[in-house]
């Protein structure tokens, strides 16, 4: 039995041997491995700015909205039935252990002005708690205080783009703008946040205290209303088991019939950024599995190279058996040198693989992200290529006759 | 008890319907030291007589036994063994592996044996004194002459301490002058380290050097005689 060390310098002999035709049989472990690694970089990009975005959106999400109307027939879609009060989302809050926090959320596109500039952005009429759930703290500035909601106060916190297109490099603080005409005085700016999960500027907003925005900017049918109720589960599982109390809260609240619909709609938003974190898993599984399609053609290219080589070096096989090598001593030279033929195409793969990444950052918008598992992974993988597609041929190498190898011509 | 013994060694190979019998029941013993020469001419069932001796092939039937060990039941690996263990292989082609240094060729051997590379290197370098190539040591078998690169061969048979070399027309690629160096090397080999050496040839003044002369034709011994001392 050969000692690892020897069979890996027979191996790395008989590669240097024939430089040309060793470097062009790794041209495809090399290409497999660098294929690999730049896909699973952009899968895993992908998938780790997607995350990042559902983390702006807040943890353990989950909305309450108002249920759909009829009238003659026609359905009015979600939220024109108007229920939901926030004071549902307070009994929520203080009755169902599995909820956090709930933050009344009453919203409308509105004209904003200061000065002579004006934007139209989203007015959102809302307390403190909707910040905590989106842990979202303050640029500077203060927020809400309890006599703003109680006063139905006439104050503003501004979000970053906002303030970008009504103030440019004024600082508002303390200054007033107008919403519906009516005066607001700015107490804070929001931290920039950037896009959420679905690509919507969530700086581009104005927030309000709740009762101001219920009794002086936006039009509300009965006393109290809100669009939606923000929830905040205390962890993810109770994002789906809370529902069933809610629900049935809610029913109470608004007292329904048991023949009656709900007349709102429980959103499980953590199900949603599930559901898109699980889409990008799959798409980095389905862009490395496309990868390592090019890293199997590489391997039978090896395979392809070690049955010539077999094949011209018959006579080498042939002295090796007639002074002492047993056919394993054989099948081990050959795949020995299979697999380090596939290793040196796996580590310059590792090397022109991470180039690929650079320069793709370069000239393209992708997130590239390199996770050193994704790099180490195919390296191991292509050795298991070299295993495997190297198997055959050193076995066919080690079945040769003495004497008929040692007569090949 | 003889080092080499066969009793009524058979080969035969299919061919068409029938088989075609190179060797028709041989018997032979050779003795430890002994220099022997098989001579005949081509197509006699030299070369088949010697891959069996070589423990290359088996044989149809009859036995073989090398030290009282009886061959035709060794499996592929078992005869690579023995092969590595006993036997030294000089070939007319010389053997050697292409691109290989002249040392590296030596140690060839050794390295199927398990042995340790610092004696495997010892071992070859003086292999190599002994047939008078230390200084080329390094040269690749395309950079040495035909006489050097058999006494390479040679220096590779017999690093082992393998009892018997088996030399096949060893001279065959070589001129007069060289033919002779490596015979005297053979010769030296025999008397000096007490190898037993079977060399198979169809040139008679080759066959001078042995002290046993056997001569296989159609496949049976036709006769068999020692040199008078």
């Amino acid at each position: 039995m050969i000692d690892i060390k020897t069979i890996t310098r027979i191996a790395l002999r008989a590669i240097k041997a024939n430089k040309m035709r060793s470097s062009l049989t790794s041209l495809g472990i090399i290409i497999g491995v660098a294929a690999v690694i730049v896909m699973l970089a952009i899968g895993h990009g992908a998938q780790v700015s997607i995350q990042e975005d559902m983390k702006t959106m807040g943890s353990n999400l989950m909305i309450v909205r108002s249920g759909s109307s009829t009238s003659g027939g026609a359905r009015g879609g979600r939220g024109s039935l108007p229920t939901m009060k926030a004071a549902d989302g307070d009994a929520i809050q203080e009755k169902i252990a599995k909820i956090k926090l709930a933050a009344p959320v009453l919203e409308q596109v509105n004209q904003i002005i200061y000065g002579n500039a004006n934007w139209a952005t989203s007015t959102t009429g809302t307390d403190n708690r909707y910040f905590q759930i989106k842990d979202w703290s303050l640029d500077y500035g203060r927020n809400f205080s309890e006599s703003d909601i109680k006063n139905a106060a006439k104050v503003t916190v501004l979000g970053q783009t906002v303030v970008t297109e009504l103030f440019g490099d004024v600082d508002p603080f303390g200054k007033t703008v107008r919403i519906k005409g009516m005066p607001f005085t700015v107490i804070g700016v929001l931290q920039k946040r950037g896009e959420n999960g679905m690509g919507m500027d969530q700086d581009d907003a104005v927030f309000i205290p709740i009762t101001t925005a219920q009794k002086k900017i936006i039009g509300i049918t009965f006393p109290d209303q809100v669009n939606m109720i923000m929830l905040q589960a205390v962890d993810g599982d109770a994002t789906y088991t809370a529902q069933e109390d809610i629900s049935q809260l809610l029913r109470q609240r608004h007292n329904l019939g048991i023949n009656k619909e709900n007349d709102f709609v429980i959103m499980n938003l953590t199900q949603m950024q599930e559901m898109m974190e699980s889409s990008t898993q799959i798409l980095t599984v389905l862009l490395g599995s496309i990868a390592s399609i090019s890293l199997l053609v590489g391997g039978i290219g090896i395979m392809n190279i070690m049955l010539v080589s077999v094949t011209e070096r018959t006579r080498e096989i042939g002295i090796r058996m007639a002074i002492g090598a047993k056919s394993w001593d054989i099948r081990w030279q050959f795949l020995m040198e299979a697999i380090v033929l596939s290793l040196i195409g796996g580590l310059v793969g590792i090397i022109t693989g991470l180039i690929g990444v650079e320069i793709m950052k370069m000239f393209t918008t992708f997130t590239l992200i390199i996770a050193w598992p994704y790099v180490i992974i195919p390296f191991i993988f292509s050795g298991l290529v070299g295993i495997l597609f190297g198997f055959y041929p050193a076995y066919k190498a080690s079945l040769l006759n003495p004497i008929n190898a040692l007569r090949y011509e | 008890m003889s080092l080499i013994k066969l009793e009524n060694i058979k080969k035969s190979y299919p061919l068409g319907d029938g088989e075609l019998e190179i060797l028709k029941g041989i018997s032979l013993e050779i003795n430890q030291g002994e220099f022997v020469a098989i001579m005949g001419p081509s197509g006699s069932g030299k070369s088949t007589l010697m891959n069996i001796l070589g423990c290359l092939d088996q044989p149809t039937s009859g036995k073989y036994f090398l030290n009282g060990k009886e061959i035709g039941k060794l499996n592929s690996d078992e005869l690579a063994t023995i092969r590595n263990q006993k036997i030294g292989f000089v070939f007319q082609g010389f053997n050697l592996l292409s691109r290989t240094s002249a040392i590296e060729n030596v140690e060839l051997p050794m390295i199927y044996a398990g042995i340790g590379e610092a004696e495997r290197h010892k071992k070859a370098i003086n292999a190599l004194k002994a047939v008078g190539l230390e200084q080329r040591m390094d040269h690749q078998p395309n950079q040495l002459s035909g006489g050097q690169q058999q006494r390479v061969a040679i220096a590779r048979a017999l690093v082992t301490e393998a009892p018997i070399i088996f030399a096949d027309e060893p001279t065959g690629n070589l001129d007069t002058k060289t033919s002779v160096e490596v015979m005297e090397l053979f010769t030296r080999f025999n008397k000096e380290l007490g190898r037993t050496i079977i060399l198979v040839t169809h040139e008679e003044d080759i066959a001078m050097y042995a002290d046993r002369i056997i001569k296989v034709i159609d496949g049976e011994i036709k006769s068999d005689k020692r040199k008078q001392k």
